[in-house]
């Protein structure tokens, strides 16, 4: 078996550059919702001292001093900058799994060449999408992992590192830390450095069975894979969602029922969208809320309540009953709370539900058109239709304060060129 | 015989189905020869963009490619996977920002504008020149 991971560089920070030329070289961020903190950072970042998960209030000012740039999260922005890496990666290789927003697997079996491969790859998806990426080749799924480890970090591979020779192989993992293996978390990484195990090297060459009685077989599998036995196939095929879940921390602590009702309905329209989309029924929705882990001061509470439908459905009009009352039940008196969300599960693909005689599946007539309508507006970026339990005003809603455009599904939004 | 009251059935949101105790009439007989032609709407996106993961739009601000048939406001569909060769128009990065121009290689390099009012701009053997994409095509609204 052969197998790739190609791994985009700094995915979000690079989304934001790729309409913006005048950033090309400079220190990037992306910050968290209510820009809370740094949850993405360019090399130039990196270079000027910032670090993951710094609270942005903190390094706001000496950053922009030095030239630095932040964006709010722009998640249209990802989602179709990935979706097109995705759609890049089909066109160059007959299997692909996408393993999350910015990486995928690819089964290059049978292939020759690879490294040439993995070259071709990182030019193809600069030139038709604008985003750098990392290639690993390997002869399993970790392995590619890991020469994706060396590709990222010794930047005289050119970003493509292929390891099916085993003694590069060893050259590589002799210097790799074994806490950057998959699947070796800082649990395991401590318990391997109290044992003497420092690398990657050191790890694989380990015996399994011991690694199973000591650990555990997930790790086993991991150190089978070190040794270039394949044991993790490619899924190709993403499992279809079990549930959705849409949850925001609020710009400002919610204590009043009318609020945190518009927001509950407003989580809910987007997860029946999300719903939607995914072409799902659900049956069970839940609300929950909870309060500032870390103001102490605060009188902490946390709830949660769920509510089975009748029969599944999608329409926003049919869960938004359901969390409207949810979300009265759960919600205190005197409490500040934070943070709320929307779960939705327990899903029927179209037509599988087993109906009840006497019951009909839907109360509506024309539901599912007026849904498409509801759903086809949103998307325009002509205008907006939205529920009246969503409210207007939105006081709760999130600080996004430093979002770039929508480039790429707001025609509004659209780049302009001179 | 004891029954048990368990509650009303037309209880809650859900109205009672009506149950038709006739059904339609069957049709018997050959499924209409047209059922194979069904045709979708002329699609604009199949026209319009060959290669959808490389392709994005911009909106044009300006009269610098006015003799191009590229009017202020128009939305061009620019794709990256296209090669920009000699005499494409291309969307290059200039001064930190993006505008539209044609490209020519010949007998320099150089990024025309089609407008008198506006110089070419040449670009130095030591330049980088940053090219975004090919525009494959001006979409104006009159």
């Amino acid at each position: 078996m052969t197998y790739a991971l190609v791994d985009c560089n700094s995915f979000y920070a690079s989304c934001e550059r790729i309409f913006r030329p005048d950033i090309k070289n400079k220190p990037v961020v992306v910050l968290s919702n209510n820009d809370g903190c740094v949850v993405a950072l360019s090399k130039e970042a990196k270079q000027v001292g910032v670090k993951m998960c710094e609270p942005w209030f903190k390094i706001e000012k000496p950053f922009l001093k030095k030239g630095g740039i932040a964006f709010s999260s722009n998640y249209e922005l990802y989602a179709d900058v990935s979706s097109r890496v995705m759609q890049t990666l089909e066109h160059l290789a007959p299997k692909v799994e996408v393993y999350s927003i910015d990486e995928a697997f690819l089964d290059l079996t049978g292939l020759r060449d690879l490294e040439k491969f993995g070259h071709e790859c990182r030019e193809t998806i600069d030139q038709w999408v604008g985003m750098p990426v990392c290639v690993g080749i390997g002869p399993t799924k970790t392995l590619a992992k890991v020469a994706n480890y060396g590709a990222k970090k010794y930047p005289a591979t050119n970003g493509v590192v292929d390891v099916t020779n085993q003694e590069r192989r060893r050259k590589l993992m002799a210097i790799m830390p074994v806490r950057e293996v998959w699947g070796v978390g800082s649990r395991i990484n401590k318990k391997l450095n109290s044992l003497g195990i420092a690398t990657a090297l050191q790890l694989s060459e380990l015996d399994t069975k011991l690694i199973k009685r000591k650990f555990s077989s997930v790790l086993e599998r991991t150190v089978m894979e070190l040794k270039g036995y394949p044991c993790i196939g490619l899924k190709e095929q993403p499992a279809t969602k079990k549930q959705i879940v849409v949850s925001r921390t609020f710009s400002r602590k919610v204590t009043d029922l009318n609020s945190m009702n518009e927001a509950i309905s407003d989580y809910t329209s987007r997860a029946c969208e999300k719903l939607r989309r995914e072409n799902q029924y659900c049956k069970m929705v839940s609300v929950f809320m909870r309060t500032n882990y870390f103001r102490k001061q605060d009188k902490q509470y946390h709830g949660s309540m769920s509510y089975k439908l009748h029969s599944p459905t999608n329409d926003t009009r049919d869960v938004l009953r359901a969390t409207k009352m949810l979300s009265g039940e759960v919600f205190k008196k005197n409490i500040n709370f934070i943070k709320a969300g929307v779960m939705l599960s327990d899903f029927y693909d179209e037509g599988v539900y087993q109906g009840d005689l006497f019951r009909a599946m839907s109360s509506r007539s024309g539901g599912k058109e007026l849904m498409l309508t509801v759903d086809k507006i949103n998307s325009s970026g002509i205008g907006k239709i939205t529920f009246a339990a969503q409210g207007i005003k939105k006081t709760w809603s999130m600080k996004r304060f430093l979002q770039s455009p929508r480039y790429l599904t707001n025609w509004q939004e659209m780049p302009i060129v001179k | 015989m004891k029954i048990d009251y368990l509650g009303d059935a037309t209880e809650e949101d859900l109205p009672l189905l009506e149950i038709p105790y006739f059904l339609n009439t069957v049709r018997v007989g050959w499924p209409s020869p047209a059922d194979d032609y069904v045709e979708r709407p002329i699609d604009l996106n199949e026209y319009l963009i060959k290669n959808s993961a490389a392709t994005y739009f911009v909106r044009v601000s300006g009269d610098s490619m006015i003799n191009a048939n590229i009017g202020d406001g128009a939305v061009l569909i620019v794709d990256r996977s296209v090669e920009p060769t000699h005499n494409k128009i291309v969307i290059a990065s200039i001064d930190g920002s993006y505008a539209c121009k044609r490209l020519l290689l010949k007998p320099r390099v150089s990024l025309m504008s089609e407008n008198p009012k506006y110089p070419p701009i040449f670009i130095n053997k030591e330049e980088k020149l940053e090219l975004a994409g090919t525009v494959i095509a001006a979409i104006n609204l009159y």
